[in-house]
């Protein structure tokens, strides 16, 4: 298990140590040090192996965070928990980098006390945590204490996520579709294309509601059942999305929140949990199949001599009334580029030498219209030959691409009773771009 | 606030200014002092010296302040063992603290101050703890039962804190808890925290079908982290039946829609290692079904998660490739991907290979072949090739992006494709030796040994249809001796190819390489080889050709698969840090000797136990071979021969001893040597340590010349009892109708080990105990080559009965009991090391005597004795 917890800049001074195990000296901080920040080699594992111990690491920003074990530890544990750990701490001070870490040393080590007992993870989630270590010095000990008792009973309680008696004078449902679309396109087609999607729920609800969260899924909706249209949906809805919105989508894998009774889900794929109070992530899920996608790129390169012309045409493939927003397409061209002169009908295109690409920026497009890059470059003499590397594109849009939608998300308060109809739902869908990428 | 400048300080006098500022009597200024001190700490900076000023800050009520010094005090407290006893009394006060969190905090701390006299202080605190009311104190509480274990094992027995854990674990329902019973599932949270620490102070963590039942309820209501805890340990239980097996899996399947990576692989390896033995098969193929989805999931998270799960997708597509079969793409590599995630996808991408998707695959590594990384162009042209070998059928294609990619004239890139173009050479002999021409033209532009070395295999191989292979061959010839081995060797073997099959002109040439790997070198390999050719042509070109010229064999499809044995094992270690580095736990971990050697304790008192059946069935075919003699219940050695003909006076006797359905037998084959009929058999035997004795008559017909009998003689132990040296010793009179012969033979142990032999485990602990460690023999026993269960299997049935297993530091123990006929007892604590073939064993028996020959036969037992395979 975890016998230790370190954090170094990038220059490889050790910012936090923490030792849980006396398995370790000190002269492990060196050892990473030496072998791995300051080695000359590239790094090729993010697991290594020094004198029978082994250092997980992960590089964020300008730091490295790094767990050292003797033990045949559970690799993808440790790592799930440094990821936790990194988002724990982000929810704390923001972006974990050296100088956050540094002005909030005390605090993360009050978190590392916490988080891990003698080498075992123990509970991560900031909810809790944030009950238990405050920001700003806050002096639990002050607090009554029934307080401290249902604290204490929420780190290890069965509804762990949820405290009791959570009181709203108004009742409101927030749900976001976050999804980030992926695509790696060939010359000839598509070669991979597959949306991560996750539900993100911000919940205002009093007592102990039990929800139950309905989607077009495939699966379910064989058993057609008339579900319930979720009111209050945004302004934007349009007759024709409507009728799209209609088909069943297939989900390849859905993985869910804590809460969420995975039981019952594997009997009769109904999504049913207690949620926890404030923003969550509900659940996360993947599809790749029928998938739009929202953005079209034909890149025309021609090459002569020791002048290339690159002919890039972005094509906003969605609803007009729809507007995709911060649309960012690279174009990588040579490293031996001298000169590049860059024009574009929409947004701006500029030249970037430091990153060998030229960068396109368009604020918004409206769906069903499209845009063009030119741009001639000198090249500068050279035999090496130009070995191409994919155009990558940002972007946002306003619908979910996987066509996924939420169909009912139903509210049931046994004690308190509230009605279902009286809680304020919304519902948000948004596509990012993950990984776009277009080979040619 | 800014805590940022509290690294800065490096200024002259600064201890001395903070051991002013640490006795201040401002809080703040206190406060500061100590944030600066655990700064200064941090960043290896000795603050030693401030101890006790830092450990008098320690009475304060302010939460923060008391966790730095707490801090302050885990990393010093070693350094100042007498100066850390002063923190004792505080300790001691917080756990009792109305603050829930002090009192949590308080022995989470005290467990990690490994100072002997601190842990003398810590047993009565503790024992409050594990029983307070809060569950958050009870479960830090737990926890801390496994850090004292790790410094003094001895005194957590001894203050009873395993019961008090077991107590902790047990139904909170149970009678006499009333005041538990409010928060009856607040325990079973608890519990997955226990979990780890019963592995650390582990005497014996038993999984029967009562705890594995309970922690598989747990897994619905605990935390992410507490569910991987629960289903590493239910990987290491083998359920008894197939109903059990099929129902935990079923149980355990929801876990894989976890959002967490972790929960995910662990409970992909409680199922790979399961499924696989259940009977039904529809079962079987949904459940398998089910597993990937996840995994490919999996490759959505941060990339050092996918990396781990890549690494074990990789043992897993080995073991099962139909799982992932049609998930090809999905392992297509990103730009934008790390390095390491790319060479994995690559890898995984070669395994899924199929004749259908190899097009695909195809187009995908030549667009990697053009990437910036230099390894990983490297592996994408070697994966080529393995593409080319793998599928006969993309074999021209593959040949074809070869040439396209030689003819980037990329130094690294024609060189890979060099030598994998040798492969492919070697797999579909004379189909693309067209080729050559082109491979020749880059032969200057090598400068690896391994590229050098295939072309030169290259040029040997065909010298015949090369017209100036002399002369390419020569070029190499002048800078010999700066070679690497691996050309040199190659070289002279090419050239003498070449000589062979072209014997005019090239004379002088062979003469020459002979010359400089015999007189010139001083590597043995290739001296040795040089001199092996040299008198072959010298002696016999007739043979030197058969040898050198011989027809090779074709090389095999998977060169890099892993072994099946070590697949299994690392199929066991699922997501931890041996499937990642692919190799078995005690090669990269120190295996630590165990302290002090504890008696096997049972933690859950469970009542199926005793419901278990005392006898597994062995023989799957029922009674169809009763009458074949090898379908014992137990171990039989082969039969050997126990008399000779001439001291038998013609009668040679062949056997053994075995034991069948409770009853012990002598089975024999009388062969009868003489050129006369022989008969009249009778059989007796002496006065033997176990009182073995005919429980019938001899039943041998007449035999005819050079004709043999089997017989089967039911034994039983009324005999007379006389103490034999060596014990087993056991001498047999045989009556023929020519004469009376003697002789002895050794008996087997196992025969003489009864099917009531399985202690109870309240029984065995006591026996264990009451047993001298004097009196127990520890021996090793090599050449266990076999899985462990089967090896248990095989002990089992020759009633060497396994009352408890489990895991220490990856080394497996089993302890077992066995009951001699005459109700003599000994106790058996084998210890399997994964990876090694070596089992230690030891024994202890009230009556040592039978020790040394309890040895001999675990020994072939464990190994299976000479005819492994038989049984």
């Amino acid at each position: 298990m975890i016998s230790g917890v370190f954090v170094y800049n990038n220059k490889g001074d050790c910012i936090i140590s923490r030792i849980y195990r006396d398995d370790i000296t000190r002269s492990v901080v060196d050892a990473f040090r030496v072998h791995v920040i300051h080695s000359r080699h590239e790094i090729r594992s993010p697991v290594t192996n020094i004198g029978r111990t082994s250092y997980f690491h992960m590089k964020r920003e300008n730091l490295w965070l790094v767990t050292v074990t003797r033990l045949n530890a559970n690799a993808a544990m440790v790592f799930e928990y440094m990821a936790k750990f990194i988002e724990l701490t982000s929810s704390y001070f923001g972006q974990f980098n050296e100088l956050n870490v540094k002005n909030n040393f005390s605090l993360i080590y009050e978190l590392l006390d916490e988080v891990i007992d003698y080498g075992y993870p123990q509970s991560t989630d900031p909810n809790v945590l944030k009950l238990l270590i405050t920001q700003e010095g806050f002096n639990a000990a002050e607090k009554p204490m029934e307080e401290q008792a249902k604290i204490t009973s929420q780190v290890t309680g069965q509804i762990g996520w949820r405290r009791e008696a959570i009181k709203y004078r108004k009742h409101e449902l927030f749900i976001d579709v976050l999804e980030s679309v992926s695509l790696l396109m060939g010359p000839l087609g598509p070669l991979n294309a597959y949306v991560n999607g996750s539900v993100r729920v911000k919940c205002y609800l009093s007592g102990m509601p039990d929800c139950k969260f309905g989607i077009n899924d495939k699966i379910v909706m064989k058993d057609a059942r008339p579900p319930n249209p979720l009111e209050a949906a945004g302004k934007k809805k349009k007759k024709k999305q409507q009728q799209q919105r209609a088909a069943p989508i297939a989900i390849d894998d859905l993985t869910f929140h804590q809460c969420v009774r995975l039981g019952k889900f594997d009997t009769d794929r109904s999504i049913s949990f207690i949620p926890p109070d404030g923003e969550f992530e509900l659940m996360k899920y993947r599809t790749t199949q029928n998938i739009k996608l929202p953005f079209k790129i034909t890149p025309l390169v021609h090459e002569s001599g020791n002048k290339v012309s690159i002919n890039v045409t972005l094509k906003a493939e969605f609803d007009p009334a729809l507007l995709g927003q911060r649309i960012e397409v690279r174009v990588p061209v040579p490293s031996i580029t001298s000169k590049v002169h860059a024009r574009s009908d929409k947004g701006k295109a500029k030249y970037k030498p430091g990153e060998n690409a030229i960068v396109w920026k368009i604020k918004r497009i409206n769906g069903g219209r499209s845009a063009q890059l030119n741009a001639e470059l000198d090249l500068l003499q050279s035999t090496k030959k130009w070995t191409r590397t994919p155009i990558s594109v940002n972007f946002e849009v306003p619908f979910a691409c996987s066509g996924l939608e939420v169909k009912y998300l139903k509210i049931l308060e046994r004690k308190l009773g509230y009605d279902d109809g009286s809680v304020l739902k919304w519902v948000r869908y948004i596509s990012k771009s993950g990984s776009y990428e277009i080979r040619y | 606030m800014s805590e940022a400048k509290y690294f800065t300080t490096a200024k002259k006098g600064e201890l001395l200014e903070l051991k002013q500022q640490l006795n201040s009597a401002k809080k703040s200024e206190k406060r500061d002092a100590v944030k600066k001190v655990i700064a200064s700490m941090t960043v290896g900076k000795d603050v030693s010296s401030l101890f006790s000023d830092v450990v008098n800050c320690m009475q304060t009520d302010n939460l923060e302040l008391k966790k730095l010094v707490y801090l302050y005090l885990m990393s010093y407290a070693k350094t100042q063992p007498d100066l850390a006893l002063m923190a004792v009394n505080t300790f001691v006060k917080d756990c009792s603290d109305p603050n829930p969190l002090i009192r949590a905090l308080a022995v989470r701390t005290m467990g990690c101050i490994r100072v002997d006299r601190i842990t003398e202080y810590l047993c009565d605190p503790l024992r409050k703890t594990l029983k307070d009311d809060d569950p958050y104190v009870r479960k830090t509480a737990a926890v801390c039962v496994a850090k004292l274990y790790d410094i003094d094992p001895e005194l957590v027995m001894e203050q009873g804190f395993i019961d008090a854990l077991t107590d902790l674990l047990s139904d909170p329902n149970g009678n006499g808890r009333r005041k538990r019973r409010r928060r009856p599932l607040g325990d079973r949270r608890i519990l997955p925290q226990c979990v780890p620490s019963l592995h650390t102070a582990g005497p014996v963590f038993d999984l029967n079908p009562g705890t594995v039942s309970k922690l598989l309820t747990a897994l619905n209501e605990c935390t992410e982290w507490g569910q991987v805890f629960i289903l590493d340990s239910l990987a290491l239980y083998d359920p008894e039946d197939d109903r059990e097996r099929q129902s935990m899996c079923e149980r355990i399947t929801p876990r894989l829609q976890h959002v967490n990576a972790a929960v995910v692989l662990s409970a992909i390896k409680v199922l790979m290692k399961n499924i696989e033995y259940l009977r039904d098969t529809d079962v079987k193929a949904s459940l398998y079904k089910k597993l990937a989805p996840p995994l490919v999931t999996l490759l959505s998270s941060e990339a050092e998660v996918q990396y781990v799960a890549l690494r074990n997708i990789n043992l897993i597509v080995q073991k099962k490739p139909d799982i992932l079969a049609g998930h090809m793409k999905v392992f297509f590599v990103k730009y934008n991907d790390p390095v390491y995630v790319k060479m994995e996808k690559l890898d995984i991408m070669i395994r899924l290979a199929t004749p259908d998707s190899i097009q695909q695959v195809l187009a995908e590594l030549k667009e990697y072949a053009t990437e910036v990384d230099v390894d990983f162009v490297r592996k994408s042209v070697r994966a080529i090739g393995r593409c080319a070998i793998k599928v006969e059928g993309s074999a021209q294609r593959c040949v074809d992006t070869l040439l396209e990619l030689i003819k980037t004239k990329v130094n690294y890139v024609v060189q890979e494709a060099i030598v994998v173009i040798k492969d492919i050479f070697r797999k579909y002999p004379n189909k693309y030796e067209s080729i050559i021409a082109t491979l020749c033209e880059n032969l200057d532009t090598l400068d690896e040994p391994e590229a050098k070395a295939a072309m030169i295999w290259i040029v040997g191989e065909y010298a015949e249809r090369i017209d100036n292979a002399d002369e390419l061959l020569e070029s190499f010839l002048d800078n010999f001796s700066e070679e690497n081995p691996l050309v040199q060797l190659q070289l002279l073997t090419a050239i003498v190819k070449l000589f062979l099959k072209r014997p005019t002109g090239t004379q002088e040439l062979v003469q020459r390489v002979l010359g400089l790997a015999t007189q010139e070198s001083d590597n043995p390999d290739l001296r040795d080889r040089g001199y092996i050719y040299w008198r072959l042509l010298l002696t016999d070109p007739a043979a030197a050709k058969s040898v050198v010229l011989c027809e090779r064999p074709l090389i095999s499809e998977e060169t890099d698969l892993l072994e099946p044995s070590l697949l299994d094992e690392l199929i066991c270690h699922i997501s931890s840090l041996a499937s990642v580095f692919h190799k078995p736990p005690n090669t990269f971990i120190e295996g630590r000797v165990p302290g002090r050697r504890v008696a096997p304790a049972v933690l859950f008192e469970e009542e199926e136990e005793q419901q278990q059946p005392q006898q597994q069935p062995v023989d799957l075919l029922g009674g169809a071979l009763d009458d074949v003699k090898v379908s014992t219940t137990g171990f039989v050695l082969p039969k050997t021969l126990w008399l000779d003909a001439s001291a038998g006076k013609g009668l040679e006797i062949n056997g053994t001893l075995a034991r069948r359905e409770g009853h012990m037998y002598m089975d024999m084959t009388f062969t009868n040597t003489t050129a006369q009929a022989m008969g009249d058999f009778a059989i007796q035997f002496n006065k033997n340590s176990f009182g073995l004795a005919p429980a019938a008559a001899l039943s041998v017909p007449t035999l005819a010349p050079s004709a043999s009998h089997d017989t089967s003689l039911p034994l039983n132990n009324l005999g007379a009892v006389q103490k034999m040296d060596p014990l087993p010793k056991l001498q047999i009179a045989v009556k023929t109708s020519v004469d009376v012969v003697y002789f002895s033979v050794m008996v087997p142990f196992h025969v003489l080990f009864t099917e009531d032999g399985k202690l109870e485990r309240g029984d065995y602990l006591r026996l264990w105990k009451d047993i001298e460690d004097s009196q127990e023999s520890i021996s090793t026993v090599h050449g266990v080559t076999q899985a462990t269960d089967v090896v248990l299997k095989r002990l089992e049935a020759s009633n060497v009965f396994s009352v408890a297993r489990r895991n220490v530091n990856d080394q497996e123990l089993c302890y077992m009991s066995l009951k001699f006929v005459n109700n003599v007892v000994a106790l058996v604590e084998l210890t399997f090391t994964p990876g090694s073939s070596s089992v230690k064993v030891a024994i202890r028996s009230k009556i040592t005597d039978v020790i040394r020959g309890l040895q001999d036969t675990l020994e072939t037992l464990l190994t299976g004795g000479p005819s492994a395979s038989e049984c």
